[in-house]
């Protein structure tokens, strides 16, 4: 008896096993599914042209997953992410614009702005104690609203004044809104952002004391502040870094199209989300992946050009965009639940 | 056992209160822990058990009196500064992050480090390593290291976070209801493990509301009645018996002793 428990208690665990332990498993389920599907329904999805479109469109939305699933691993949501890339690419523009500057120092402008309302955002929660869906569902609305008031009110429109003939617009747009080309196909800078962005959430998660952190504020944060770990300041920088990426974001956006439209950016929010827990982030927090996220904002742009390629009706989108968060959190569930099960004593 | 008043002081509450708005949680408590030796405090539910560890953990302030840890008056303003004056407590919830691993739970928050900024990084390796060794030194072989800690019994999670206490230097162990929600052979294996940490010459405080776990490694029993200190006793001057009487609230006991006479 004894010697049959102790046989079994040295048993190591499979290399399937532990890679089903992984939090991506269910979205890299659910890629493979969609890039199957839509490469039998669509073909012309398949040539270089449309695999770059598929990317760019896929990093739009992945530079903010990064950020909000971080957040989301560390135990908190921020529903003011969609408008606040808004905010980011309205104050480096009207701001530029406004005081006859370099467009780099409204770049800098919309940097500060950006990281003030991720603080402003993490202060708030940790000071009153409020669930962050309230916080950050107050910050979403006074963003919305000061987004078209403020843009209104300083260029008479509700759209900002294009800035493309300003000092400083051409070496900006190099950065965030340029293209290369590789093999004959064009590749937009977005995708690299995405991709270090990716690589640097990746490596601070699971390779930093910060990484390990988060994991513990979003896992069982009591437990973390009795083990020394600093709540707040985690909570606060997670905050700080979705506004990195909407400043990011938003900097695409301002150079991509020269202006920026006030009142855009309402539901991107919940996009960010569907990404982030798709790619298996525990919508409670402490568990979940980088990756995971890019995965799932990947699905978005494979499903959303799909459409398109496959001469859809884009109405559809959104359908089989709620039908794939439906099935990758069912394989998330189940496959934990497979795998997290005690082992026999 | 040793003379216990040869072995100075790590901590030493002189007339401690502490209040909870006006509900007077803990009031007037004296209590001495001493290097190698058990200090058991015993209550019933409410007693204020759980007041007087959050203040010497540094989880809330006191109120009034003095704590002196070393000789020295303090005031934590966090379990941190507990945690650097050598007290480390391990909590009824364990203060363990359920679906981290092993390791990352050992040495969570105070993680090792190697590299330079920026490229820091956690020492993934050599945190395996030490958690394993110090797991092993108390007698623990777990299967994987690397498993969320929810995946270990509730016995094995205990071991865990007291290796880990003893592993970052504390003098001063506070174990909270060890042995509440366990079995017989899992608190015997605890038990065990107490006994371990007070012979390398931890002052252990423990608290339980089972007077039988603690008799057997208890070297100093203090029983708590409503925020009172009601005995506060050497394991010479005790019984068993005399202390479940003490516990279950003395006279109170005798009376319901009456009541039931069948």
């Amino acid at each position: 008896m004894t010697s049959q428990l102790a046989s079994q208690r040295v048993a190591r665990r499979s290399s399937l096993r532990i890679f089903l332990m992984r939090p991506e498993v269910g979205s890299l389920i659910g890629a493979l599914i969609v890039v199957v599907f839509f490469s039998v329904m669509a073909p012309s999805i398949r040539h270089p042209g449309s695999v770059s479109t598929v990317l760019y469109q896929s990093s739009t939305l992945g530079i903010m997953a990064v950020g909000v699933a971080l957040l989301m691993i560390g135990g908190e949501f921020d529903l003011s992410a969609g408008v606040a890339v808004i905010t980011s690419a309205l104050a480096a523009s009207m701001f530029a614009y406004q005081l006859g500057t370099n467009v780099w120092v409204g770049v800098g402008f919309a940097l500060l702005v950006s990281l003030a309302i991720g603080a402003f955002n993490g202060w708030l929660l940790v000071r009153t104690g409020l669930p962050s869906f309230l916080v950050t569902l107050g910050t979403f609305l006074m963003l919305q609203g000061a987004n078209l008031a403020v843009t209104r009110l300083v260029t008479g429109n509700v759209a900002t004044n294009d800035i493309s003939n300003m000092a400083g617009f051409n070496s900006a747009r190099s950065i965030f809104a340029s293209t290369f080309n590789v093999g004959g196909t064009d590749v937009s800078v977005s995708i690299l952002w995405w991709l270090a962005l990716v690589a640097l959430g990746t490596w601070i998660l699971l390779r930093t004391r910060v990484g390990n952190w988060i994991f513990a504020v979003g896992g069982n944060a009591r437990s973390a502040r009795a083990v020394g770990v600093p709540i707040v300041q985690t909570k606060v920088g997670l905050f700080m870094a979705v506004g990195l990426c909407a400043w990011i974001s938003g900097m695409h956006q301002l150079f991509e199209y020269n202006t920026v439209q006030s009142g855009g950016g309402v539901g991107l929010e919940l996009e960010y989300i569907v990404a982030a827990v798709v790619g298996g982030c525990l919508l409670t927090g402490g568990y979940g992946s980088v990756i995971g996220a890019a995965i799932g904002a990947l699905i978005f742009g494979v499903v959303s050009q799909g459409v398109v390629y496959a001469d859809w009706n884009p109405d559809w989108f959104k359908f089989f965009l709620g039908a794939m968060l439906l099935l990758a959190t069912l394989v998330n569930m189940l496959v934990r639940h497979q795998v997290n099960r005690k082992q026999p004593a | 056992m040793t003379d216990a008043s040869a072995v100075p002081a790590v901590v030493q509450l002189s007339n401690v209160s502490k209040y909870y708005g006006n509900i007077c949680a803990l009031s007037d408590i004296n209590l001495t822990v001493r290097r190698g030796e058990v200090t058991c405090i015993l209550g019933d539910n409410g007693a204020g058990k759980s007041t007087l560890i959050k203040i010497i953990s540094g989880m809330h302030p006191h109120d009034a009196g003095v704590v002196r840890v070393h000789g020295k008056d303090i005031h934590f303003a966090s379990p941190r500064e507990a945690l650097d004056f050598g007290i480390a407590t391990v909590y009824q919830d364990l203060a363990l992050v359920p679906l981290m691993s092993v390791w990352r739970n050992f040495f969570l928050g105070s993680e090792i480090t190697t590299g330079m900024w920026p490229f820091r990084r956690l020492d993934v390796e050599r945190m395996r390593r030490v958690a394993d060794e110090e797991l092993k030194n108390l007698g623990i072989d777990l299967p994987d290291i690397d498993a969320p800690i929810a995946q270990l019994s509730g016995g094995e999670m205990q071991v865990v976070a007291i290796a880990r206490a003893i592993h970052f230097g504390a003098q001063v162990l506070i174990l909270d209801e060890p042995t509440a929600a366990l079995g017989v052979k899992q608190s015997g294996v605890v038990l065990k493990y107490i006994a371990a940490a007070r012979d390398a010459g931890l002052g252990v405080i423990f608290i339980s509301h089972n007077p039988h776990h603690a008799y057997l490694v208890g070297d100093h029993f203090a029983v708590l009645n409503l925020g009172r200190m009601e005995l506060d006793a050497k394991r010479a001057e005790l019984s068993i018996e005399q202390l479940v009487r003490h516990m279950a609230g003395g006279a109170e006991l005798q009376a319901l002793e009456h009541e039931m006479h069948r």
